[in-house]
């Protein structure tokens, strides 16, 4: 029998939401580790194995100046480095700070801000090393994470969709929210991957899976704004968890300093 | 009361809370029934099992992108419209496995097909949705390939139509000739006048099951009059459909001119028009999955990590997506423009050469369920003001 994947996962600026959800595959845990032998993997098991990887997951945001030496370095060790989640592959919540002074923003929470070494950007991995795969979502999601590593190992491309959310609410039946409730809902330009969970309870997407291919933010927010839905709530809903990713980031940008497209 | 024998031209009587008796001859031959109810702020399909269940007393509003239900005392049981739910969400559900393999030693072995399923019964079938059966059935049974598992749904299936009263203003069912009046592809339908439903009989087992209701007393048979002034119901409707006209401070009402729209379309493929409405249009694909006629499906095959257990998919896919037109060297339909001119020439113009028929019935859900309230009949009218000569 040929070597198994070597599979480890490593975590920069993050909550460690997308690794519990490695860890939450539950089932598919002992067909995983059949299938690839897990050598990195510290949240989940102390014995940590040297590279080099064949598959490297990488949690989190780059933070601090330390993280950009150490991607560098993971990025030599690993053949097929996959970046999971909304911090890896957008910024995260955390970026949000890249809209303030990084100063302010350190002496505002720590006692004794000179111990802290801190960027003054949250950035995604991308913008440090190339990236082979970005697993969406805040967290990813379970059965997307198992698809990804069952296509790298048999070798063949994941069925990951880069379509809306309102594909995963027409398939559920879901009755629309904008349409039926007047609600400003991120899902016509958010990434399918989670289900279309919040839509099925009654509430808007929140774009947790980031921007959709080819979002149309400018006509969805317009429309929004022409029904009543005041501007700053809608900065809001792109400034969140994906606020960094370029496409939710320009359509802040417009919403909150009336720059873009169609600005007054 | 004599039982009476309900006859294939003749209309028949039943009281609007018998119609419980006609779910309940339906359950017991077996049948999972399904209806009209209200959830989540619309009227969508659900498994009915109690009359009360039934929308009764609730008004749709609808405009694009726009659904709202109001209470109206005064409205029977059917007199809201189409819902986002339509027949295709059963006959062709968003996913179905379609081929199971395993691999066994080496060996690889299909599994069986899924069991049987349970015929299915609808009740409240809309006219426009009838003729959008018609158009799917043409596509799944009546083409090069057979459907096998449509087909095994269809032919099963118990339509109980029903005849609008009613339209919303993104309704323009007469525009494309396919209602109001549901005059084909039912087993019974029903026309509701005051207090009781005047049934009509489409089919076989729809006078087999009337007749179980005929012999338990419930129906009254139709006089020559009465059943001249129902008849009338949904044709009155369709004159006042032609002759809506848009008022300030209410929805417009839609209305779409079909003529030549073939060429209309084919001749106006680099209208400036395709480049406006993309400026507005989310290619979020809600107006061809909310579509009661649009067909498209990608087969995907899903396996376990083993690789040994490989079952082969097939999901509704739809045009405004890149994947859709994804080859080997990128999308065919790249932008958005020109995703939605495919979109709206195979509906209305593509179609009648392919199928012989619009692939509109004018429900108007694609106008209603677009987030940003783009509506196909302004695209067209838009195209014919300003097409080159």
């Amino acid at each position: 029998m040929p070597k198994k994947p070597r599979l480890a996962v490593f975590k920069f600026a993050s909550c460690d939401g997308c690794q519990l959800q490695v860890l939450d595959a539950q089932d598919s845990l002992l067909a995983i580790a059949e299938r690839v032998e897990i050598a990195h993997f510290p949240e989940a098991r102390s014995q940590s194995l040297a590279g080099p990887y064949d598959i490297g997951l990488v949690e989190g945001s780059i933070s601090t100046p330390a993280d950009i030496a150490r991607i560098q370095e993971i990025r030599r060790e690993c053949r097929f480095l996959v970046t999971i989640g909304a911090c890896a592959t957008a910024g995260g919540i955390q970026a949000l700070r890249n809209w303030c002074r990084i100063d302010e923003v350190v002496g505002s929470v720590y006692a004794s801000p000179v111990y802290v070494e801190s960027l003054a950007q949250s950035t995604p991995i991308s913008e440090h090393v190339p990236v082979d795969f970005e697993l969406r979502g805040c967290p990813i999601d379970t059965g997307q994470l198992v698809e990804l590593i069952t296509a790298v190992v048999i070798g063949r491309q994941p069925r990951v969709p880069r379509h809306s959310v309102c594909v995963e609410c027409k398939e559920a039946g879901t009755v629309c929210v904008t349409v039926a409730h007047g609600i400003a809902c991120l899902g016509p330009a958010t990434q399918a991957g989670c289900g279309a969970i919040c839509p099925a309870h009654g509430r808007e997407c929140f774009g947790c899976y980031g921007p959709a291919e080819q979002p149309n933010l400018v006509s969805l927010t317009g429309f929004y704004e022409h029904r009543g839905t005041p501007r700053p709530h809608l900065a809001r809903l792109v400034r969140s968890f994906n606020a960094w990713a370029p496409d939710f980031r320009h359509e802040g940008d417009r919403l909150e300093h009336g720059t873009g497209a169609d600005s007054p | 009361m004599l039982p009476c024998t309900p006859a294939a031209d003749s209309l028949e009587w039943l009281a609007r809370p018998a119609l419980q008796a006609l779910i309940d001859a339906l359950t017991a031959r077996g049948h999972r029934v399904v209806g009209p109810q209200v959830a989540d702020g619309a009227v969508v399909y659900r498994d009915l099992a109690d009359v009360n269940q039934l929308p009764a007393g609730w008004l749709d509003e609808q405009d694009g992108g726009h659904y709202r239900l109001r209470r109206d005392d005064a409205a029977g049981w059917f007199d809201h419209v189409v819902g986002p739910h339509s027949l295709k969400n059963f006959l062709f559900p968003p996913r179905e496995p379609i081929q199971r393999l395993v691999r066994e030693d080496g060996t690889w072995r299909e599994e069986p097909a899924p069991q049987e399923q349970q015929p299915l019964a609808v009740i409240g079938v809309r006219a426009c949705d009838l003729a959008a059966l018609r158009v799917q059935d043409r596509v799944f049974l009546h083409g090069g390939h057979v459907d096998v598992a449509y087909q095994a749904r269809r032919e099963k299936l118990f339509v109980v139509a029903v005849n609008c009263r009613r339209a919303a203003a993104t309704c323009f069912c007469h525009s494309m000739k396919c209602g109001p009046a549901a005059t084909h592809s039912f087993d019974l339908a029903l026309t509701e006048a005051g207090n009781r439903f005047a049934v009509e009989i489409g089919s076989e087992r729809g006078r087999e099951i009337l007749s179980a209701l005929g012999t338990a007393g419930l129906l009254t048979p139709c006089t020559a009059d009465e059943a001249d002034r129902v008849r009338t119901i949904p044709h009155d409707l369709e004159r006042t459909m032609h002759a809506r006209v848009a008022e300030p401070g209410v929805p417009r009402p839609r209305s779409l001119d079909t003529d030549g729209i073939r060429d209309l379309l084919y001749d106006n493929l680099e209208h400036p028009r395709w480049r406006v409405v993309a400026d507005r249009c989310l290619s979020c694909a809600n107006c061809t999955l909310v579509c009661p006629t649009c067909f498209c499906s990608s087969v995907e095959e899903v396996a376990d990590l083993s690789g040994d257990d490989v079952t082969r998919e097939r999901r509704w896919a739809s045009c405004f997506t890149l994947a859709h037109s994804q080859m080997h060297s990128g999308a065919v339909h790249a932008t958005v423009a020109s995703r939605y001119r495919q979109w709206l020439t195979h509906k209305l113009a593509g179609w009648i050469d392919q199928f012989g028929t619009s692939g509109c019935t004018g429900c108007g859900r694609c106008i209603t369920w677009c987030p940003v309230a783009i509506d196909l009949t302004e695209e067209v009218a838009m195209i014919r003001e300003s097409a080159p000569p």
